[in-house]
């Protein structure tokens, strides 16, 4: 029973991860329509700004809020350097133009700050909640939890967080209504590179800073995503914690498995989760008609 | 907005699936005399660029005719690879009899996996897609299959001596001959895309495409087509990947990872999503590009191969094969 309970709490703590991550992709998503591939690198990136900000000697929370300033504008300038000339490329386009996204921030932070891991600060005291799971985990469950609500209040209460649902959802109509589709584009990408950058800097103290960081990361935050329901932030939420205590469930009480095959056991169960529930545990239905 | 534009550029590049026939001739001959000049470094990227051709060639009648994403080609090619590596090796079956093999064990592979992906769309079948081709390193590493795969230390697989008529006769070294067998087979494998895209099979898998309730309702039975392609396409890939497994004479689990799925997705996209010739571009752009961006500087060449994807998307924002048929039409207007 001990064993149970440790590793659900493993699970729960590195579930709180993939939340984290699973929610700035959910935000995107919602935001431009398709997934980001970039997202990680992009949160990485952010973690860094932070990291040299307070080795520079800027206190934790100063640095903490201006990262998310810097990565807010930074992912405004992308959509609007990068992708408003892209408009009307095939999406497949668009999906080799994250790719290129990545190979260059992940390249560019090795040059800048060299591939040496290096440790990130956290803001939550050290010590564990029982023995069991750090306070950290704890701290970033509860940020996670914030976010989440923070999200839901401005997509669902503010004018711009609607307008944004709307340019989404059908851009033609929402140009119509006189919403500016185009900056609500990049405004969603500047909110989710500010989120990203949240995750980034609540991430980096549990698995150390370096350019390949969000790699592993990332993926999970995608199936997170996906088997929560891509159109729902609190299912991302849900599905980032599911995510997390399955792969550590199969991880330790199926022999065979092993930590060898953690990984590959995790996708197949997602893939058996889609197989019955096509959009999700929590997404909506989408109806299509000819 | 986004669909409509898209569909513009697919049916643009629907008349470049149509293969122009006045340029195949040039094309075989120039392919068929080019190792005889080249050296045998350049002779043997050349056979990888075919391979990669027909893999990515694999992608694109999934993608690019049947509307169906994937990010788990590698596994494909991994399984094709393997299969041909095994037989070979613990078998002793003759190489050549190992290439078709592999493609036959990958179509039933991919038949497969191809039903229960009939419930997948989009992002969520690039995520089942993507689960396979992170999975398959691991479970080839994995220590219940170690006396079949090899485990992490991979197999080695001895290509058998060019025959000997065509050493006295032509001087053939071992690069040429297999630079002619990928070059024969790939002429193959495009003849055959070339005949199921415009067959009524390829209007089929066209017809899903475009509009899956629109086609099922004109009887098209869209699962069974779906799969088909799905095994047709991890055929062409499995294929490319036994060819692979001969020619570098190696297999290992790290070869085929993730990232290969990528490199054959962004061969796809560059090369021409939609266009059969395309693959031929794209497989010589991800054979170079990589290698160019690292002898311009080896830090930081994953950035320069990043902003080179980025601009080559700018100029030709439907590949290669799009740029191509616009400006033929524009020199046609011209004229």
């Amino acid at each position: 029973m001990d064993l149970f309970l440790q590793q659900l709490l493993t699970g729960l703590a590195n579930g709180a991860i993939y939340a984290c991550l699973a929610l700035a992709v959910v935000m995107i998503y919602q935001a431009i329509d398709h997934f980001n591939f970039a997202q990680g690198e992009m949160a990485m990136f952010s973690t860094y700004i932070c990291w040299a900000m307070i080795a520079g000697g800027v206190p934790y929370w100063i640095a903490f809020f201006a990262t998310i300033i810097i990565s807010f504008v930074g992912g405004l300038a992308i959509e609007r350097i990068i992708f408003k000339p892209l408009h009307n490329a095939p999406v497949l386009s668009h999906i080799v133009v994250f790719i290129g996204l990545v190979a260059i921030f992940n390249s560019f932070a090795g040059a800048i700050w060299d591939h040496n891991i290096k440790t990130f600060p956290s803001p939550f005291p050290d010590g564990s909640f029982g023995g069991l799971i750090g306070l950290h985990e704890v701290g970033m469950f509860f940020v996670t939890l914030l976010l989440l609500l923070a999200i839901f209040c401005f997509f669902r209460f503010t004018r711009v967080g609607m307008a944004m649902q709307a340019a989404a959802a059908n851009p033609d109509s929402a140009g119509l209504v006189g919403i500016r589709v185009g900056w609500m584009l990049a405004l969603g990408w500047g909110l989710a590179a500010a989120i990203g950058a949240v995750a980034g800097m609540m991430i980096a103290p549990i698995v150390f800073l370096e350019p390949n960081m969000m790699l592993g990361i990332l993926l999970y935050g995608f199936a997170a995503a996906i088997v929560g329901g891509i159109s729902s932030p609190g299912g991302a939420v849900a599905g980032g914690f599911l995510v997390g205590i399955i792969e550590n469930m199969a991880g330790t009480y199926i022999p065979a498995i092993g930590s060898e095959l953690k990984l590959t056991v995790a996708l197949i169960l997602i893939v058996t989760v889609l197989l019955f529930k096509p959009n999700g545990l929590f997404g909506k239905t989408i109806v299509t008609r000819v | 907005m986004a669909t409509d534009v898209e569909t513009r550029i697919d049916t643009k590049l629907n008349v470049g699936a149509k293969i122009p026939f006045k340029w195949v001739i040039p094309f075989i001959v120039i392919g068929a005399i080019l190792p005889f000049f080249l050296g045998g470094y350049a002779t043997f990227q050349g056979t990888l660029i075919m391979i990669y051709a027909i893999a990515i060639l694999g992608l694109n009648l999934l993608t690019g005719f049947n509307g169906q994403f994937s990010l788990g080609h590698s596994a494909f090619y991994a399984i094709g690879a393997y299969t041909a590596a095994i037989l070979v090796y613990h078998l002793d079956w003759p190489v050549y009899a190992a290439i078709p093999i592999g493609g036959v064990v990958c179509f039933v592979a991919g038949f497969l996996f191809g039903l229960p992906a009939l419930r997948l769309e989009g992002l969520y079948l690039a995520l089942a897609t993507f689960a396979l081709g992170v999975s398959i390193p691991q479970i080839l590493k994995s220590s219940h299959l170690e006396g079949l795969t090899g485990g992490v230390q991979g197999l080695d697989v001895f290509r058998p001596k060019v025959p000997a008529f065509l050493v006295e006769n032509f001087g053939l070294t071992m690069d040429q001959w297999w630079y002619l067998i990928a070059f024969v087979v790939m002429l193959l494998m495009f003849w055959i895309a070339w005949n199921l895209i415009n067959s009524r099979t390829g209007r089929a898998m066209m017809a899903i495409r475009d509009n899956p309730i629109a086609a099922r309702s004109m009887g098209v039975n869209a699962s069974l087509y779906k799969s088909l392609t799905f095994g047709v396409s991890a055929f062409y890939t499995g294929i490319a990947g036994a060819i692979a497994a001969i020619v570098i004479e190696f297999v290992a689990p790290d070869s085929f990872t993730f990232q290969l799925s990528i490199l054959l997705f962004i061969g796809m996209v560059v090369g021409g999503t939609g266009s059969i010739w395309g693959a031929v571009f794209g497989g010589f752009f991800i054979l170079t590009v990589p290698n160019f961006a690292e002898e311009i500087s080896t830090g930081l060449s994953y950035a320069i191969f990043g902003i080179i994807l980025i601009l080559v998307i700018y100029v030709m924002p439907s590949g290669f094969a799009g740029l191509v048929n616009l400006l033929r039409v524009r020199i046609k207007n011209m004229l």
